[in-house]
């Protein structure tokens, strides 16, 4: 009978409260709604949302794997390192002046665009493949390729499978949602072949289905391949197939509602290719303050005002080679370790597919 | 009753008061009411936000990607499946590797759960307390644990080449159970011919013949063996919650001990035994959603994979709600009519647990 009496004002009192609320939040999506029109003339503040959340907060959130070897993973004190870490740090020391204003999330591959889109990383920096349905589809803008890879397949010495199409009937270990799911099946599709997925979703799992013998071989990027077999009790054992199945170029992932944001991402990168191009390193740059190279006086602010059209300051590549290194250093210090050769990674003038605008 | 005036009890001539907020059929009907508006705003609400968040971040909604190709491959299944059928093809044949596993699995626990069950009662020390130790251990470990370990039990089993050959035609290996398979040839009205058709190791692991895979097995052996231990549980407490004198009438009249339990005791135990069981069912149902870890592609896995390579977050997992939601009703509702039955012809009033 209490209850009974007090019930409808309590509820009376949660259906007033909602309504006020209800009214609160289209009156917000009203205001939402004009802000882009009503703002759009000014145009410096409201275009920049995730620069302007950057700076205000004073460190940039970026996404990476939950640990691949080369790419992000954390070392032994806990620091991030990696290609796609230095890619971070490049864009905290072009943006806030200091690499280290990073803070990084760590995400499995079927978190990170969801993370992403949510806005709750500013970039994504996480062996991701760029592809059409990405961009086109997940509304995600992929400014700079920082790597070329491809789908591979590795395999037991003792099979003696030279090439993937020796591979018929086999049972192959891949993990879920990559884009080397797809590319198998339409390899062995197209060639006639037929295989058994076996489809895990943690790494660490697949490696050991892999290794007990449940798959006879593990398809995944020709990088991964490479970590995965340096982890193998006995690496000679296995080898990486010449064949690469597919194309797949990494690269950071940004929201496109952030025109500035977006270039400023695709420059970072861009600086740590042209910084290797002109000889540029972090144990050099100091050194080409004084050069007279009108590329370099360019590249480290003495010239130009270039900085500013980007939106930073001008000691912004300077600062990115300074602390965090030119692309061949970032490739000595995390994935040369592994074993894995440069190949398509190298400079353009070295025969490599690494070609970044000059700055100019 | 502090308002007896407010009870309906008027006489036919005087006219019936206009219902006020003293009526407590009123206030329930207001207060009713009321909850079903604000669940129903909050609804609305969530859907509109949600919607103009997706707008905002330009990502794309709609249930559209069910159609389009879904472009990888499905291991195993009762359905035929390539990778160019469509989105909603995967998921049917996800849920149809759901629903195997959870018919076979409810069907084995059901029987092992019956039997630790009245095991676990045994005068004989030995039985009662191995059943002891299943129903603790498995009980008390988690179910993640419990299906990692069958699976990787399942991957020590020797290579294809060296697999165990038991009987003609039977291959265990860690690719799997293999086993022969009954072959007709021939069409509808002829002749046909019924012929064995045998596995035979060609190429990478083994062709022909039917087969189990490791996943498959490791999932239905977890699920079976976890679930059953509450089962048993359940079963024993059905069993000592039926009056002793029944077991001592039944023998008095001379009643075997097997027939004591199947006329006697079951009868009156399942009333107590069925709700809690259809509960341990659904359970079972969805806790094979931690296929996932091992590989096994049901539900689950097939919504990730589909979530991953469309980015169509919400609307999957809503589908994979829909359609999880879809398998528990279709298990409890024949449970609780048979609950009802066997309540009432247990000579209770209602289900009454």
């Amino acid at each position: 009978m209490i209850v009974n009496r007090r019930l409808p004002w309590c509820c009376l009192a949660l259906v007033a409260s909602l309504a006020v609320s209800a009214c609160s939040d289209a009156g917000a999506h009203a205001s939402q709604a004009q802000a882009p029109a009503a703002q759009a003339p000014p145009a410096s503040s409201s275009t920049t949302p995730t620069l302007d959340a950057v700076r205000g907060r004073g460190f940039v959130r970026c996404g990476v794997s939950t640990g691949i070897a080369g790419f992000s993973v954390p070392d032994k004190e806990g620091q991030w390192r990696g290609l796609d870490v230095d890619v971070c740090r490049a864009i905290a020391a072009a943006v806030l002046g200091d690499a280290a204003k990073v803070r990084y999330t760590p995400l499995t591959a079927s978190q990170r665009f969801t993370s992403l889109q949510s806005g709750e990383v500013d970039v994504l920096s996480r062996n991701t493949t760029i592809t059409f349905e990405r961009d086109a589809q997940l509304g995600i803008e992929f400014p700079a390729i920082d790597w070329y890879d491809g789908t591979g397949f590795i395999v037991r010495k003792s099979l003696d499978v030279k090439s993937v199409k020796d591979l018929d009937g086999a049972a192959i270990c891949i993990q879920p949602g990559t884009t080397t799911e797809l590319d198998v099946a339409d390899y062995f599709r197209t060639n006639h072949l037929t295989f058994t997925p076996v489809v895990i979703e943690r790494v660490e799992e697949a490696i050991n289905a892999y290794l007990s013998g449940r798959c006879d071989t593990f398809s995944s990027d020709q990088s991964a391949l490479a970590t995965v077999r340096t982890h193998m009790p006995h690496p000679d054992d296995y080898v990486v197939l010449p064949e690469v199945i597919s194309k797949a170029p990494f690269g950071p992932g940004v929201m496109p509602n952030d025109v500035r944001w977006t270039k400023i991402v695709r420059w970072s990168v861009f600086a740590m290719i042209d910084a290797e191009e002109l000889g540029l390193s972090s144990t050099t740059i100091d050194g080409a303050l004084a050069s007279d190279d009108p590329d370099v006086q360019r590249f480290v602010g003495r010239i130009g005002g270039y900085g500013q059209m980007l939106g930073v300051d001008s000691d912004w590549a300077f600062r990115i080679v300074k602390q965090v290194g030119n692309f061949a250093e970032s490739f000595d210090r995390n994935i040369k370790p592994l074993g894995i050769e440069r190949g398509a990674n190298r400079l353009w003038k070295d025969g490599g597919l690494l070609y970044a605008p000059s700055l100019r | 009753m502090r308002h007896p005036s407010a009870e309906p009890v008027a006489p036919d001539h005087v006219v019936r008061p206009r219902r006020s907020w003293r009526d407590p059929r009123t206030r329930a009907l207001a207060s009713q009411a009321a909850v079903v508006a604000a669940v129903c705003a909050i609804v609305v609400m969530v859907a509109m936000q949600t919607a103009a968040n997706l707008r905002a971040r330009d990502i794309a909604s709609g249930f559209d990607y069910l159609g389009r190709a879904a472009g990888f491959e499905i291991a195993q299944g009762g359905l035929s499946y390539s990778s160019r059928d469509t989105y909603a093809r995967a998921l049917e044949a996800g849920l149809v590797n759901t629903l195997r596993v959870a018919a076979i699995g409810i069907a084995v626990a059901s029987a092992l759960g019956l039997l630790v069950g009245i095991a676990r009662l045994s005068p004989i020390w030995i039985v009662s307390a191995t059943s002891n130790v299943y129903v603790e251990v498995l009980r008390n470990t988690p179910l993640l644990l419990q299906l990692l370990f069958w699976y990787s039990l399942s991957q020590a089993l020797p290579r294809p080449h060296d697999a165990l050959n038991p009987l003609p035609g039977v291959f265990l290996s860690g690719r799997g159970l293999f086993l022969p398979r009954l072959v007709w040839h021939g069409g509808w009205l002829q002749f046909g011919r019924v012929a064995l058709e045998r596995p035979e190791l060609a190429g990478f692991g083994f062709r022909g013949g039917t087969s189990i895979s490791p996943e498959f097995a490791a999932l239905l052996v977890g699920l079976s063996t976890y679930t059953s231990a509450f089962i048993g549980e359940i079963v024993r407490g059905g069993i000592l919650a039926v009056d002793r004198g029944q077991t001592e009438a039944a023998a008095a009249l001379g009643l075997s001990r097997l027939r004591i339990l199947r006329l006697v005791v079951l009868p009156q135990a399942l009333p107590v035994i069925v709700p809690p069981t259809t509960s341990q069912f659904l359970n079972l149902a969805k806790n094979s959603s931690l296929a996932v870890a091992i590989g096994y592609p049901d539900v689950i896995s097939i919504t990730n994979t589909t979530l991953n390579q469309t980015g169509q977050a919400i609307e999957a997992i809503a589908i994979a709600m829909v359609l999880y939601l879809a398998i528990s009703l279709a298990i409890s509702f024949p449970m609780n009519l048979w609950g009802g039955a066997v309540a009432r012809a247990g000579g209770r009033e209602r289900g009454g647990c």
